[in-house]
């Protein structure tokens, strides 16, 4: 009758080694620096941090970085899984080379996407002179900000996505169609919510990735105070300043509710992997 | 768990162990004696390319061996910034005193250090014009104007390009001299900027490739750069009343010398900025330089006389740099006023 061990021993080996490893490369690379900033806002204390925090242009920025953010994720939500599905389900031409192009947003260098779509959505550019014939502005406006975030979280939803639908057996859905569903109905109950987990995933992915996004959206947005100005260009402008503590805070700032609108994504995760049962 | 989940976060830290290493090999220079690291601005790109060839001709010809030269450019803030946190300049060429200032605050250079070379260890100035559309289609004459309506003005952002505080200094000293509160001209003028790019590159871009406003208030060499590198058919320099004299000055980093070698590299470097032949070369890539005995009488001619105001007017750049530019000071409340 010995004690139960502290840490139980998993039958599989190699637990001490890859957890060595990865415990290392994480705290390089992620916690050491998430931690450094941290600590410069604890030294810098709550107070102060709330002084930078709560002026009417900081929380002009904040609000628009992550409106537009979480517009962008939902947009890319939709889109994002009708591609999957688009590259998962049908045999054209061309295929692979669209699979290829999904993941050019994560390759490209984001100035480099910056510049190109504001040279297309410029007033004098290709969209951008249609879209100024019925009097809509896309480039410099919070239309500009939306699409380079549109621009750069595409991969992650069709990404995680797309393995999921490959998976998903044609007899789930003929069995389904046997027994009398309609289309719409197995789309909506037997199909979604095995994508639902992935989708979410998906989604939470990109609304992280626009919330921090700085090299594309600076070139499209206008960055004018209270109107196109993102909360990362302040952080900017704090750094122009020699102002390393106020950057620190509105980092800090950006980190809380970036975790928060994480936590609330895993909660519904959870939630509906309840209500729908495991997949 | 979701194995797309992990190849997402994997794919995450791939690329940013990849940037991080990029990074660490971009950031440490080559340290034998016989080199030098220049830091500088952004507009000084040409000028620098040039006289980094001349200067090592003219370092050769003393009898010195062969040194390697680097220049670095971006903006004048980062730049400054870099130095501070450890990038190893031994010169620094930036856009505004107070940037520099920022650095000797670290103790990598002694407080005076403006006063160590001529003209304000200014080597060459500059000031502010207006660049236009071709033939001046709204008229644009002077900083009045500017404020009409449906006039369309392109600035840089004075919080993070040093070109564009000059450009917000000229603006104040013509309202100023022209009886008017140059808080509320400011306040007006910035209601007329559509874009504010970060950089004077960017800004130069918006205004002619994008062709996004009627005016772009620029550095006057980046104006002559612009005409000569996108087709003097397109735009004209207009030149107003009023302008600033801007310094943009250049230092030694006594902190980052190693040894007598590059301490004796690095002065002659500063130096010979000051003699006739790269007055010349200044003059050429139009920036008012101090001596014409050697520069071509065409590119000193091209510059037309007009009324400039130096820092000193506003109080010297300790003064205004948290007055105006501060975090909460008259630039920010320029925005916040209703």
């Amino acid at each position: 009758m010995g004690s139960k061990p502290l840490i139980q021993r998993s039958p599989m080996p190699g637990l001490g080694i890859s957890l060595g490893i990865t415990l290392t490369m994480l705290s390089i690379v992620v916690l050491i620096p998430i931690g450094a900033l941290l600590t410069r806002g604890a030294a810098f204390g709550l107070e102060n941090i709330w002084g930078i925090i709560n002026r009417e242009r900081v929380w002009a920025a904040l609000f628009l970085s992550f409106r537009l953010s979480f517009y962008a994720a939902v947009f890319n939500l939709v889109f994002g899984v009708l591609l999957a599905w688009v590259l998962a389900r049908y045999r054209f031409p061309g295929r692979r080379l669209l699979d290829a192009a999904v993941d050019l947003p994560f390759a490209l260098p984001t100035a480099v996407a910056g510049i190109a779509l504001t040279a297309l959505y410029a007033p004098n550019g290709f969209f951008g002179a249609f879209a100024k014939e019925f009097g809509v502005k896309i480039a410099y406006t919070q239309w500009g900000i939306f699409l380079a975030l549109v621009f750069v979280g595409l991969p992650f939803v069709t990404r995680t996505v797309q393995p999921v639908i490959e998976e998903i057996e044609r007899e789930v859905e003929e069995a389904s169609a046997t027994l009398g569903a309609s289309r719409l109905y197995t789309l909506r109950r037997i199909i979604w919510p095995m994508l639902a987990p992935a989708a979410l995933t998906g989604f939470a992915l990109a609304l992280a990735r626009a919330v921090g996004e700085y090299g594309s959206v600076i070139f499209i947005a206008g960055n004018i105070p209270l109107k196109t100005e993102i909360a990362p260009l302040l952080i900017v402008i704090q750094l122009e300043e020699f102002n390393y503590d106020g950057a620190a805070a509105i980092g800090i700032a950006m980190l809380v509710i970036s975790f928060l609108a994480l936590l609330l994504i895993n909660l519904i995760q959870v939630w509906s992997r309840r209500r729908i049962g495991n997949v | 768990m979701f194995i797309p989940r992990f190849h997402g976060r994997l794919r995450g830290t791939l690329s940013a162990v990849a940037v991080s290493a990029l990074t660490l090999s971009a950031v440490a220079p080559a340290a034998h004696a016989e080199s030098l690291l220049n830091v500088s601005y952004d507009p000084t790109r040409e000028l620098y390319r040039a006289y980094n060839e001349l200067f090592e001709k003219h370092w050769e010809a003393e009898g010195n061996a062969p040194a390697q030269i680097e220049s670095s450019h971006g903006g004048s803030g980062a730049q400054a910034r870099a130095v501070i946190d450890g990038l190893s300049a031994q010169v620094v060429t930036l856009a505004l005193a107070s940037d520099i200032d920022r650095i000797a605050a670290t103790g990598k250079l002694p407080a005076d250090w403006q006063s160590k070379l001529p003209h304000n260890s200014s080597p060459y100035t500059s000031t502010i014009v207006f660049l236009v559309r071709e033939g001046n289609p709204k008229g644009i004459k002077d900083w009045g104007d500017l404020v009409k309506d449906g006039i369309e003005v392109i600035t840089p952002n004075p919080k993070t390009s040093g070109g564009a505080r000059w450009n917000y200094l000229a603006a104040w000293a013509w309202a100023e001299k022209n009886g008017k509160d140059p808080k509320e001209f400011l306040h007006e003028l910035f209601g007329h900027v559509p874009v504010l790019d970060t950089g004077a590159r960017g800004s130069t871009t918006t205004f002619a490739q994008r062709g996004i406003g009627d005016v772009l208030l620029a550095w006057e060499n980046e104006a002559y750069l612009a005409l000569e590198e996108l087709g003097e058919d397109q735009f004209d320099i207009v030149v107003p009343s009023v302008s600033v004299l801007a310094e943009p000055p250049v230092a030694l980093v006594p902190g980052n010398i190693k040894g007598p070698e590059q301490q004796k590299l690095a002065d002659e470097y500063l130096n010979y900025l000051y003699s006739p032949e790269a007055q010349a070369l200044a003059f050429k890539y139009f920036y008012r330089a101090w001596d014409t005995s050697k520069a071509d009488p065409a590119d000193v001619a091209r510059f037309p006389k007009l009324d400039l105001v130096d820092i000193a007017h506003f109080g010297g750049w300790a003064k205004v740099q948290p007055e105006h530019f501060g975090d909460g000071g008259i630039f920010d409340q320029i925005y916040t006023q209703k």
